[in-house]
């Protein structure tokens, strides 16, 4: 090497990231310190806040109404990643491989992605009408003789994670998709020559080795399930009664509907906590950190 | 393995779902032998709950309500009408497109303006400001938008920015800064250290650094990015629902809730703005299904 190329390569100083950093820390992060401040006022949107200490959180930890939303929550987060996940994963598995016809299907199984949450809460609505939807005619079929599925307080809920799965398998089957094409190969030609069936080949070779892509999708699954909110209130509207208020759409109501700013400020705060908390659970109790980045599928 | 890296939505690794049929792709696929009648089984069904609601509801926009109502929303449009697309025209469908795309385009010029030197910065740079920086963003992936959005009310409305589509852009894109920072970062970091001494030989600023050499080799990051901010402002929904109130200043995916109420009992032409609402995306699709299904890979992030 000549001395030529010792030369020093100009470097760009930390102002270059200034400008993203000012508007992410406006518009993102100073919110999050907001939202903390607030959860410990009371504030009705006119005015200024005035300072209560913990009574919102005392509130938080003894209102009847944000045990039940919890519940939802939980329910509806179970009940995502229940449906999700083996679904995803065979079709995610399945669309990796070479079968006729398969980039065909997968083109279709893509579409629900290219229409917004408002839009397909929107459709689903119209289909789920229990006078002229889809569900007049299939409803009986799967034991609503009215059709009103929606209309009870265990089938909306139902309806709400059944669109949710409907909206984001797809993106899911492409994790899987994309995860499945990675595995090596010559791990299934090995397996061939043991002669190991399919069922065992997906047991012990496909399942550990997605393990990854399984962690990463299910955080995503858990933490979308805890900030579900568009589909509710299009959907369902937080009803019948309150069947499907859960956490994000009772802070939404809270502040939005009732005006008390401090106390949804107490649930917000405490969803992201919650929410944070069970990714950092997953990771760890999977050991995925150690292996590799926890941003994959990011 | 490349694709391990911090990043999935780079092309190398989140091109491959959508490129099934690239030569070399198909190598030993068949490996199995036997065609694997369960997965292909599951995949019909699921084939089934994605088309019908699909197929019911672009057929639904072809026929009269009154028909709509009678027959159900299984049953084959016998004289097609475009009706019912042009009453949602009436009703202000046209206004809310531009807003949406208005939104859309500010979002993402937004974003790329700043990420990319924050991208440059938090790669080349040796400040302390960069990696502090890039640490903020890693957190601010685990900020859910929905958490915040009181606090952003209150400070759109002191910043008199209420009822405004500047009021929109501005929250979104801040969302959408983390995501694309991690993007445009792991797609910088490819660039080779001979490359830049040989630009530094040719006395190259770093502003030419930037713009002649590391903008157009991490092109395929910046699509990416753009991309995933544009899916992210297009489908937008809470921030316009809160910060934004006159019909004037409505965006798409609002004006489809007004719409529900709207059109009552009209479903086909309810539909037939959930269709239109749809079609730039699935245009894009068609022309460039890569680009699209790498940007949504980074959607994973929120």
């Amino acid at each position: 090497m000549t001395t030529a190329t010792h030369r020093r390569v100009d470097r760009p100083g930390g102002v270059w990231a200034l400008p993203a950093l000012v508007l992410f820390g406006l518009f993102a992060l100073l919110p999050m310190l907001l939202v903390g401040y607030l959860s410990l006022t009371a504030w009705n949107g006119l005015g200024n806040p005035s300072f209560i200490g913990m009574a919102n959180w005392t509130r938080l930890f003894t209102d009847p109404a944000m045990l039940d939303s919890l519940r939802l929550s939980v329910l509806l987060t179970v009940l995502s990643w229940v449906i999700q996940t083996p679904i995803s994963l065979l079709l995610g598995v399945w669309a990796a491989g070479r079968q006729r016809n398969r980039a065909v299907l997968s083109a279709i199984f893509f579409l629900p992605l290219l229409l917004s949450s408002a839009a397909i809460a929107v459709l689903w609505r119209a289909l789920l009408d229990p006078n002229f939807g889809l569900a007049a005619t299939l409803g009986p079929l799967v034991g609503f003789a009215d059709g009103n599925i929606a209309g009870t307080p265990t089938g909306a809920l139902l309806c709400v994670a059944f669109v949710a799965s409907w909206q984001f398998i797809p993106l899911h089957t492409l994790f899987y998709q994309s995860g499945a094409r990675q595995i090596p190969e010559s791990l299934y030609e090995a397996a061939l020559i043991d002669g190991a069936s399919r069922v065992q080949q997906f047991r012990h070779i496909t399942l550990p080795q997605l393990r990854n892509t399984i962690v990463s999708s299910s955080v995503l699954m858990v933490v979308g399930a805890l900030t579900f909110f568009d589909t509710v209130l299009i959907l369902t509207n937080g009803g019948p009664g309150t069947a499907t208020y859960i956490v994000p759409f009772r802070m939404y109501t809270t502040a939005f509907r009732s005006y008390d700013y401090g106390y949804a400020s107490a649930i917000a705060f405490a969803l992201v906590l919650v929410a944070t908390a069970i990714s950092l659970l997953l990771v760890r109790v999977s050991g995925f950190a150690r292996m590799r980045s926890t941003r994959e599928g990011m | 393995m490349p694709a391990l890296t911090p990043t999935r939505a780079t092309p190398e690794a989140g091109a491959r779902p959508s490129e099934p049929r690239r030569p070399g792709r198909t190598r030993a696929r068949g490996r199995r032998g036997r065609p694997n009648v369960l997965a292909g089984l599951a995949a019909l069904v699921w084939l089934v709950i994605v088309a019908v609601p699909l197929y019911s509801m672009v057929t639904s926009t072809l026929r009269r309500t009154e028909d709509y109502l009678d027959a159900g929303p299984l049953d084959l449009p016998t004289a097609p009408t475009f009706e019912n697309y042009l009453s949602v025209v009436d009703k202000g469908f046209v206004q809310a497109l531009i807003n949406t795309v208005l939104v859309t385009v500010a979002t993402v010029a937004l974003v790329l303006v700043v990420a990319v030197p924050a991208g440059f910065a938090v790669v080349r740079s040796r400040s302390r400001l960069a990696s502090t920086g890039f640490r903020l963003f890693l957190l601010g992936l685990a900020i859910p938008a929905q958490a915040t959005i009181v606090p952003v009310y209150l400070m759109i409305t002191r910043l008199s920015l209420y009822d405004s589509l500047l009021a929109v852009v501005l929250p979104t894109a801040a969302f959408a800064l983390p995501v694309a920072v991690l993007i445009l970062s792991s797609a910088m970091r490819d660039v080779s250290e001979e490359v830049y001494e040989a630009m530094a030989l040719d006395g190259a600023s770093t502003t030419r650094v930037l713009f002649g050499l590391v903008v157009p080799l991490s092109r395929a990051g910046i699509t990416t990015v753009g991309i995933y901010t544009a899916l992210q402002a297009w489908n937008g929904f809470l921030f316009p629902l809160v910060l934004t109130q006159s019909e004037d200043k409505r965006v798409l995916t609002l004006a489809l809730w007004e719409f529900r109420s709207q059109f009552g009992v009209n479903v086909p032409g309810l539909l037939a703005a959930v269709v239109l609402s749809g079609l730039p995306i699935f245009v894009a699709y068609l022309f460039a299904r890569r680009a699209l299904v790498n940007g949504l890979m980074g959607v994973g992030g929120k």
